[in-house]
């Protein structure tokens, strides 16, 4: 079943074509990867359908409703949560509160203004199973600032994902951290993603990370489209080999 | 190990609402002791916490710097030398009644304008605006008495039930309305706390701390700014409100620019990071600037070398050192 599809996006950054002509398609239930060297247009794909980015022309559509022109607030309500390459929290915050936020928001109490969130017991049971689920629990009362940077990446998806939203993009969830911490926090993501029946759309550029979680994989070159399939398929396919390698494509 | 985390804790709760409620009753002790002039002063200190105290719920936490507070101050005080003069109405009550929706609305209409824009521009849109209100009462003194002002005569507390003619009648009203201040000081702070440890509170912080992050959880930013503005600006209307009456009179200078100012350093004075940042430096700037105005000519210098003295040495204010001081000082309970 299709839960996203969009139908020849375009984005131009002045000449440099971003999207050019994407038609994507995610299905429910999957974990995909969108890799592609540095400039490929992964994260420019990802913050059109999040509504950071306006497209030239093109649609997008979630659940067969068109959100080509929907805010950021509509695309969230609908069900579509992103996290941020750049780590986005609210540092002066504790970390229970930044996931408690989320819950709030989504329940829509986020306006409650005369009751005190902390007495908010289903938010804090909720709150702190999420926190739980991510490993952060032992540290809810410390401040997101004062957070390591693996710990950090984490508190970032956790964050998206207690919006419990249907479609989650997760927007390079290991950049930044040592090699040690990657498999531990994609354990950790792919896990919690998966129990939760939560559609995933990562971006990596670790390949080993890719082949080993990925149900699909879709590869961008120049704001274009150059493979999908599973990982096994995407291993097989030469010009994802050269592009990886640096080498030129075969004609 | 720490304690576990899931079920509410009441404790810390408990020990702040007993520190609250011992601060409450020594103020309430204190007049007899102080004498009049100390409890005229500090009713004044009141006064000037409760408009601080909203002042900061939008420098503090949603973090946008007002420098145009002074307009819903003066909008407050004329707001009551109106309902003096054109509708004969005494009564404190119906003046806070009146005047807080009269308020409440200016905030709503300024801060329409105001939150469509962050850090410098917000800070000189209400600026500007609060010039506009500061001209207008300057120029049209057939309606607000310009430069000469307003006199306010004492009203009547508790629905007419306390009246202050005849004999005493001033050294009964300083002591009578110290405790009412008192009581409005001590709801409002209440009010504010609530509101600050709300989802709606909390909300706020997390746009002060990352509008984007804040935007992709849904919350709508600009309506969350636009009411933590009406609240701000109520909340020092009110202020306005309570100070007219004690001060007699209300003059233009109350919506003057400088009088932004000093909301803003009575701020950063206690703190903008703490609650109670804003309450105490509400309470000391009053005294600070009385007793400079009585030490010396040159009492804007004085003032001026303090800001930036603090600026310096006491980045987050009074009570942020106070509390960082106390934390130093027990570094061994401290557990992470």
């Amino acid at each position: 079943m299709i839960l996203l599809k969009t139908v020849d996006l375009h984005k131009k950054f002045g000449e440099t074509r971003a999207c050019d002509g994407v038609n994507f398609v995610v299905n429910k239930g999957e974990f995909l990867s969108l890799v592609g060297s540095n400039g490929a247009g992964k994260t420019s794909l990802v913050n059109l359908i999040s509504a950071h980015l306006k497209p030239d022309s093109g649609q997008i559509l979630f659940e067969d409703k068109d959100i080509t022109f929907a805010t950021v607030h509509e695309r969230i309500k609908a069900g579509i949560a992103r996290s941020f390459q750049i780590v986005n929290l609210f540092d002066g915050l504790s970390v229970f509160d930044n996931v408690a936020l989320s819950i709030f928001s989504r329940e829509g109490k986020s306006t409650n203004i005369a009751s005190l969130a902390e007495h908010d017991q289903d938010v804090r049971n909720e709150t702190l199973e999420v926190l739980g689920q991510f490993g952060l629990r032992a540290m809810s009362s410390v401040l997101a600032g004062g957070l390591a940077q693996g710990e950090r990446k984490l508190l970032d998806v956790a964050v998206a994902y207690a919006l419990r939203p249907k479609l989650l993009f997760l927007d390079e969830p290991t950049s930044g951290v040592s090699t040690r911490d990657k498999g531990q926090i994609m354990d950790t993501v792919s896990s919690v993603v998966r129990a939760g029946a939560v559609t995933a759309v990562v971006i990596e550029h670790d390949m080993d990370v890719v082949f080993r979680y990925s149900d699909r994989i879709v590869m961008m070159h120049e704001g274009r489209f150059l493979a999908d399939g599973t990982p096994d398929e995407i291993k097989a396919n030469k010009d994802v080999a050269s592009i990886l390698l640096g080498a030129p494509l075969s004609a | 190990m720490k304690a576990d985390v899931s079920l509410i804790s009441y404790r810390p709760k408990l020990v702040l609402a007993a520190t609250a409620a011992a601060v409450l009753v020594v103020l309430a002790l204190l007049p007899p002791f102080i004498g009049l002039y100390q409890t005229q002063l500090l009713t004044y200190g009141l006064i000037a916490a409760i408009a601080a105290l909203g002042f900061n719920l939008l420098l503090g936490y949603t973090g946008l710097l007002s420098f145009g507070h002074s307009a819903f101050f003066g909008i407050g005080a004329y707001t009551v030398a109106f309902l003096l003069r054109d509708a004969g109405i005494r009564s404190m009550e119906l003046y806070i009644l009146i005047g807080i929706p009269v308020a409440a609305i200016a905030s709503a209409l300024f801060g329409y304008i105001c939150v469509r824009h962050t850090r410098i521009f917000f800070g000189i849109l209400t600026l500007a605006l609060s010039q506009v209100l500061w001209t207008l009462t300057y120029k049209f003194f057939w309606v607000t008495g310009g430069s000469d002002g307003l006199r306010v005569a004492r009203p009547t507390l508790l629905a007419g039930m306390v009246t202050f003619t005849g004999r005493d009648a001033f050294q009964r009203f300083i002591n009578g309305y110290y405790y009412y201040v008192l009581v409005v000081f001590a709801l409002s702070v209440v009010l504010m706390w609530v509101i600050v440890h709300s989802p709606f509170g909390k909300s706020l912080q997390a746009i002060r701390d990352n509008e984007t992050r804040a935007a992709f959880l849904g919350l709508r930013i600009h309506r969350f700014r636009w009411v933590a503005f009406l609240i701000s600006g109520t909340f020092t209307g009110l202020a306005g409100i309570l100070w007219v009456p004690l001060n007699g009179l209300t003059t233009p200078e109350v919506l003057y620019w400088p009088f932004s100012g000093e909301i803003v350093f009575s701020a950063l004075l206690g703190g903008f990071r703490n609650f109670t940042g804003p309450i105490v430096g509400g309470i000391v700037f009053t005294y600070l600037k009385t007793y400079a105005v009585a030490t010396t000519e040159y009492w804007q210098l004085l003032l001026g070398v303090v800001l930036v003295l603090m600026v310096m040495v006491l980045p987050t204010g009074i009570v942020g050192a106070v509390t960082a001081l106390a934390n130093k000082l027990r570094p061994k309970e401290k557990s992470s």
